[in-house]
Parts: C-alpha cells; sequence; structure tokens
C-alpha cells in the first residue's frame, strides 16, 4: 500500500476559530472538527488529551463542551492512552456517538477494536468519528522531562508550547526563553514500541492530520472515510477552515511522503531485523514476536 | 442439512417483529402473526444456512446470553445464515448433534465423566470447534478452583477445552463480545457457503484467532508484559485497560499496570491488544468488511 494510505482528498487548511487557533499546535483541526461535530450532534462527546496531574502529562478524557475541548487542544509530545477510555465512553458516560483522537498507531487500534471486539462489548458502531494525527515516534513522559529538562536546561512548568519542526525539537517558556534540542538527539529516547510502527499519516482514520506539508500556522488534512467526508464537506459549508490547495502550498506533499517513506522504510527494516535477533544453537537465526504476522 | 432440524421457529420470530405490530388484545391475534412468519420462513431455503451449537460446560452461561445479547442480529443470524441445532436452554436437542460450528462455553471439568464425553462428541461432530469466551479458550476464573464446593466436592479439576480435544478457533474475554461472536457466525457462513471471494475475505478474518487457539491455553494480564512490552512493542495506547473486563489494568506513565490480584485470566486483554497481532490485509480493508457486515445484518 502506498505510505499515505487512502484517501479521498488532501488540503492545506486552518481554522478560522481564533479561540482555537491562539491555543492550537498548528491549524486547529481537530480542535475544529470535534467542536463542530459536538455542535452537530455527530457526537456526544471525544476522547481527548486532557491535562494530567504533572506539567505536559496528558491525561485522557470525554470532552463533551467546546472549552473541555480547548483545555486539550495543542500537541504533548508524550504517551496518551485514549483507548483506555473507549468503552467507558459509551458505558459509563453512556455515548452513543464516540469522537476520538489518537496516533496512527491509536487509530489502528480502533479499526481492531471495531472489526475483532474481543473484549470491547458494543463499542463498534459507536466510534462516530476517529481522528488521527501524523506521528513519527513518541516518548515516554520521563523521555520528554531529560529532553526538556536535561538538553534544553527548562523546566516543565514554565513551558509554553513545544514543537517539533525544521530538525529541531523547540521548547518555548513563559517568560520568552526559547531552547532547542537537534531532532537527532531524540531518537535514544524513543519509546521501543515505535520502532516497529508502520504508519505516520494514521492511514486508518476517518481524517488525519499534521504540520508536515504545510506552512507555519497551517495543517496538512487527508480525508479518508465516507464517514470523514461527510464531517469535512460540513465543516467546510459551515466555513469553520481556510483552505488552500496542497500543490500550491510549500513544502507541500512531497515533504509528507518522504518523511512516510523514510519512516517506514526504516522501521520495516526494524520488523525484518526481529526475525533474526539472536541465535540458536544449531547456528541459525532466532526471531523475536512479529506482530504482524501471529499472536 | 435439509429436513434435519426439528426446531422450534414461531417461538422466536414473533419478537422480531414485534414492534411494528400492535399489542395483542385476543389470542386470535398472536396466531395470525405466526402464520405471517411461515410463510415468509420458506422464501429461505434452509439448506444455504450453516449449522451452529452452543455447546455448555463449566461456565456462567454469560457466553450464551452474550450470543442473545445480539438482540435482533440474533434473529437476523438464525433467520438467513445459521440455524441453531443445540443450546442449552435455547433449543430443545437433548443430545449433542452434527453441526458446522459448534461453540464451547466454559472450561471441562476433568472430575466430570459427561463433560468429558460430550466435549469429545463435540470436536467428532462439527467442522469447525470454537472456543467460546475465557473459559473454554484459558480456563479463565475456572483456573481458581481448589475443589470442596457444593454440591460436587470432588469436582477440582478444571482445565482448557484444549488440554482435551483439539481447538480451531478462540473467541477470548469474559463476557466474549455479542459483535465478535456475530463477526465470527457471518464469517463461518461466508467460509463455509460463500464464493471464491467471500471465502478469501472469511479465511483472513478468521485466521489471527485460529492462529489464537495455536498459541496456547494460559492467559493471564501477564501476556502483556510478557509478549509485548518485554518484547519491545507496547506504544501505549491504552487498548488493553480500556478492554479488561475487570479493570484489573491501570494505565501508569504510558504503559499498562496489571493488578494480578484482579485478573480473571479471560485473555481479552492480550487478544485486543494491536501488537498482539495486527492483519493488515484485513484492517486496511475495515470500512469495506464493517459496511458488509452491517449490510448482512440489515
Amino acid at each position: 500500500m502506498d505510505v499515505l494510505g487512502n484517501y479521498k482528498s488532501v488540503i492545506s487548511a486552518r481554522s478560522t476559530d481564533k479561540d482555537i487557533t491562539k491555543k492550537s499546535q498548528d491549524g486547529g483541526i481537530i480542535t475544529t472538527l470535534f467542536a463542530y461535530a459536538l455542535e452537530e450532534g455527530i457526537i456526544d462527546g471525544a476522547i481527548v488529551a486532557g491535562p494530567g496531574d504533572e506539567p505536559w502529562k496528558p491525561e485522557p478524557v470525554v470532552a463533551t463542551t467546546k472549552a473541555e475541548l480547548l483545555a486539550a487542544a495543542g500537541t504533548r509530545y508524550t504517551i496518551s492512552p485514549n483507548l483506555n477510555l473507549i468503552k467507558e465512553a459509551t458505558r459509563s458516560y453512556g455515548l452513543d456517538r464516540v469522537g476520538i483522537v489518537g496516533t496512527p498507531c491509536q487509530m489502528q487500534a480502533v479499526r481492531k477494536a471495531q472489526l475483532y471486539p474481543i473484549g470491547m462489548r458494543d463499542v463498534d458502531d459507536k466510534i462516530a468519528l476517529a481522528l488521527g494525527i501524523f506521528c513519527m515516534e513518541n516518548l515516554s513522559y520521563q523521555a520528554l522531562e531529560a529532553i526538556v529538562e536535561d538538553h534544553c536546561n527548562q523546566k516543565m512548568e514554565s513551558v509554553k508550547k513545544m514543537d517539533i519542526g525544521k530538525g529541531k525539537f523547540t521548547v518555548y517558556t513563559e517568560r520568552g526563553a526559547v531552547s532547542q534540542m537537534p531532532l537527532k538527539l531524540l531518537s535514544k529516547y524513543v519509546q521501543p514500541g515505535c520502532n516497529v510502527c508502520l504508519d505516520y499519516v494514521a492511514n486508518l482514520a476517518d481524517i488525519s492530520s499534521g504540520s508536515v506539508g504545510s506552512p507555519d500556522g497551517w495543517s496538512t488534512v487527508f480525508v479518508r472515510s465516507m464517514k470523514g467526508n461527510a464531517v469535512w464537506d460540513g465543516a467546510i459549508a459551515a466555513d469553520l477552515f481556510e483552505t488552500k490547495p496542497m500543490d500550491q502550498v510549500k513544502p507541500g506533499l512531497d515533504l509528507v511522503t518522504k518523511l512516510a517513506t523514510e519512516k517506514i522504510t526504516k522501521n520495516q527494516k526494524n520488523v525484518d531485523a526481529r526475525k533474526t535477533f539472536g541465535l540458536k544453537a544449531d547456528g541459525t537465526a532466532k526471531g523475536l514476536r512479529n506482530p504482524y504476522e501471529t499472536p | 442439512m435439509p429436513g434435519r432440524t426439528p426446531e422450534k421457529r414461531p417461538e422466536g420470530q414473533p419478537a422480531a417483529t414485534q414492534p411494528q405490530a400492535k399489542p395483542a388484545v385476543k389470542p386470535s391475534d398472536v396466531i395470525v402473526k405466526e402464520k405471517v412468519e411461515v410463510v415468509q420462513k420458506e422464501e429461505k431455503p434452509v439448506a444455504e444456512k450453516i449449522t451452529i451449537g452452543e455447546l455448555h460446560l463449566s461456565g456462567c452461561t454469560g457466553c450464551l446470553v452474550t450470543l442473545a445479547d445480539n438482540y435482533e442480529g440474533l434473529f437476523k443470524l438464525l433467520d438467513d445464515y445459521a440455524d441453531l441445532v443445540y443450546a442449552l436452554t435455547l433449543v430443545d436437542v437433548r443430545h449433542v448433534p452434527e453441526m458446522d460450528v459448534c461453540l464451547v462455553e466454559g472450561s471441562c471439568c476433568l472430575n466430570d465423566k459427561t463433560s468429558v464425553e460430550e466435549l469429545k462428541e463435540a470436536r467428532a461432530k462439527s467442522k469447525v470447534l470454537v472456543a467460546y469466551g475465557g473459559c473454554a479458550a484459558y480456563g479463565n476464573i475456572t483456573r481458581f478452583s481448589r475443589g470442596g464446593q457444593w454440591n460436587q466436592p470432588g469436582h477440582e479439576a478444571y482445565v482448557p477445552i484444549s488440554e482435551v480435544v483439539d481447538v480451531d478457533l478462540y473467541i477470548p474475554s469474559c463476557p466474549p463480545c455479542p459483535q465478535q461472536v456475530r463477526n465470527v457466525a457471518v464469517m463461518a457462513y461466508l467460509l463455509l457457503r460463500g464464493n471464491d471471494e467471500q471465502k478469501n475475505l472469511a479465511t483472513a478474518y478468521l485466521t489471527p484467532l485460529m492462529q489464537l487457539a495455536q498459541r496456547g491455553n494460559e492467559a493471564c494480564g501477564c501476556d502483556l508484559l510478557y509478549d509485548v512490552i518485554n518484547q519491545g512493542l507496547c506504544m501505549g495506547c491504552g487498548t488493553c485497560a480500556g478492554t479488561c473486563p475487570v479493570r484489573a489494568i491501570t494505565m501508569e506513565y504510558g504503559k499498562p499496570n496489571v493488578n494480578r490480584d484482579l485478573c480473571i485470566k479471560c485473555g481479552a486483554c492480550y487478544a485486543q491488544c494491536p501488537r498482539s497481532w495486527f492483519n493488515f490485509d484485513v484492517m486496511n480493508n475495515y470500512e469495506g468488511i464493517m459496511d458488509a457486515i452491517n449490510g448482512a445484518m440489515q
């Protein structure tokens, strides 16, 4: 399959809602789409990465208001186990139409939960909108702390925004300091599970979005499924986004394709290397478990 | 299998169409409804359907109830795709019959001759034997048995059914999910009665559940540690914690923490984990497959 997955359209976009773009990481796509879907009754609530008990540590929450969505806006470069709430949202919260945002692997988990609902009772038909975000790799909270506090020399609680782009990990503090670390140093902090991931742009989401390919403050948006298409068309008709065709923005779709190819090629090598990771007594290779072959 | 299924259709049927019908005022109203159903029935050739049975061993009947938890979906399954030829309470058949798919609920008590005999008989008489639910697949809570309970103090040895017979396919979790057994039933129908394309889809869909049966009959939240985290595969999505039926798993700093005192060994967390197995050939086609299943259930 193509590294960008199946999609109906791709476009560069930015939210027209100033409340959202003030807090969002890039174009405010996810927050705006969920706010629109809540308003229109397409979803009853959305599982998002809300504020946690430590600075920059997200906690999955079921957001049912725009205020709750805004509190969760922006990227935290660490794990938010959003799937933890997917059954909870349909049972304890009683939602019939659930929205969920997640990384590519989390979109994979959503689809597996729908196609093979082994322990996910009554979930499959209640996923109303699954929004994916581009993801190269993720960090444990302790890794993020090491990067911000050791490499960038800033306190976690004084950080206003973190961003990855142009080969740098950048930290902006409340008082205006800007600290940077070259992305090359990031690799040793990446959580191991990310090294076998074969998806960069959330191929299995209804709509996926990320900054790569679009100018600063804008996001690249892939509209993938029938559901995603309907929601996107509705949001455009409601003037919630400014848009530009992908072939008229820089750096454009080529960069997305390049990074997706790089990630998938590198990680496919990792998956293959696991097959001959060790050594048997007879001199042949001993492999590690391959999740893409058997359980 | 024409002429070999002495069923009591009218019992189940009226309920399927009741929402549209006016409440019966006098007995004759009900009788009229039943006649309409019987006429509709004859339009569907029974020979196209597959036969499914449920063998009840040492389980709590939660798996059987789960089958019924498909509500109108169960009627659709029984109308178009499968005849239920054997099941506690639901079917008036005393002895294990021949069947295409046998769902076995519960673990097998080695101290209970009848259980062992019936399980072996079910294996001999079915094309596909499914360990339906945590007890049949992994022992689940019956793993904790030490005997001495009323009213059979001598019953203490409970094993997953694969200790006694070969098992083709697992549907883990406690209870399993109505939608999962529905999907397996539809796919089994496609596998046994479909065209080549449908057979291929069904094979691809069922393969991981069959591989799960080959993997072994021990399950625990520890599987997440041994076969996911220790193998360098966990990325902290939260699926395991979300799926655990007894809330034995919490996410701590992005990784599952298993409370082993709460774990009932049902196998749900590992089977649901996207890093236990992920078959791109099926998943990349999720939209089409879900539409097909929904369409089949309309």
